[in-house]
């Protein structure tokens, strides 16, 4: 009994209902976040006291960089959740987040770099951090790629399902690089345990902006999960019924 | 007005901090732009599908 709510979850008629459902939720808050973010970031947050007005880039740059491993890891999970218990919504959700996934981490790259220029003189260097999160970005292609190079839906879902949960061994070695490594990067400032050594006013901005990219991550992976599941469920009557309402 | 150009200045630091805002701004459209025309595409495709196969869903 305890168990339904999974089994549900696994019913693409019932996932396609609940994502027309839930889709503007989510939508409306991340707009509702991103644009306090946005405000906070660029006008209410003070200057930083050694990087001035630059530092502000760190409103878009950092909680794109988290979103990028936070996509990789909802990937992962439901890949290996397709793999254990063959649920085809999973594959489907998972099938979903390579794009978005490397969409974030092209905006974690670029960003980064264009914050490094005029606070490390360059805009790029062989960091560790930057390099782990470059071949984050090879990950999602090479999961899309290899997805989209093979017909047979259920063997791209396997296969490439196979290549997202053993590519999550990076998603620590971004994390702790600056730990391991000599790194140009700061440690930990606000995901670390114990309280965050950053102000409160610069703080909010951040985990603003954060969770409306969390909120808009699952509007479009709601909407991308509908168009996964119509075009995966080729001879369900449901479909009928979704199609001409 | 000096007021609004010394923000958009942004210190000195305008032409980098401005092209990062705009690239994720552009990001958030162009993603939810390819979202939903992703479900649209489906949608026509499913369309296509059930009408080719007429009203009772079996294959003529």
């Amino acid at each position: 009994m305890a168990w339904t709510w999974f089994h549900r979850l696994g019913s693409p008629p019932y996932i396609y209902n609940l994502a027309a459902r839930l889709t503007p939720w989510f939508g409306w808050l991340a707009a509702a976040f991103i644009a306090y973010g946005l405000i906070g970031g660029l006008i209410i947050s003070p200057a930083d006291y050694q990087q001035g007005e630059g530092y502000r880039i760190i409103y878009v740059h950092v909680p794109t960089a988290w979103m990028s491993m936070q996509v990789y890891m909802v990937m992962a999970i439901a890949s290996a959740v397709g793999l254990i218990w063959r649920i085809k919504v999973a594959h489907a959700v998972a099938a979903c987040c390579g794009g978005m996934g490397a969409s974030f981490t092209v905006c974690a790259l670029a960003t980064g770099s264009l914050w490094g220029a005029p606070m490390w003189g360059t805009y790029w260097e062989w960091d560790p951090r930057i390099i782990f999160e470059l071949v984050l970005l090879f990950q999602f292609l090479g999961y899309m790629g290899l997805r989209a190079a093979i017909d047979d839906p259920q063997r791209a879902d396997r296969i490439s399902g196979l290549l997202a949960v053993v590519g999550v061994v990076n998603i620590p070695i971004i994390h702790y690089s600056v730990e391991w490594w000599n790194s140009l990067h700061q440690t930990a400032s606000v995901m670390k345990l114990g309280k965050p050594s950053m102000p409160v006013d610069m703080l909010l901005p951040l985990l603003s902006m954060f969770l409306g990219y969390s909120l808009l991550f699952g509007a479009l992976l709601l909407i991308r999960l509908r168009a996964q599941l119509l075009s995966r469920e080729r001879s369900a009557s449901w479909i009928r019924e979704v199609v001409s309402a | 007005m000096a007021g609004l150009m010394e923000y958009l200045d942004m210190g000195g630091y305008a032409r980098y901090v401005w092209p990062s805002y705009a690239l994720v701004v552009a990001f958030i459209v162009v993603n939810i732009f390819a979202a939903r025309s992703a479900l649209k595409r489906a949608r026509v495709e499913a369309k296509r599908r059930l009408a080719m196969k007429g009203p009772e869903g079996n294959a003529p």
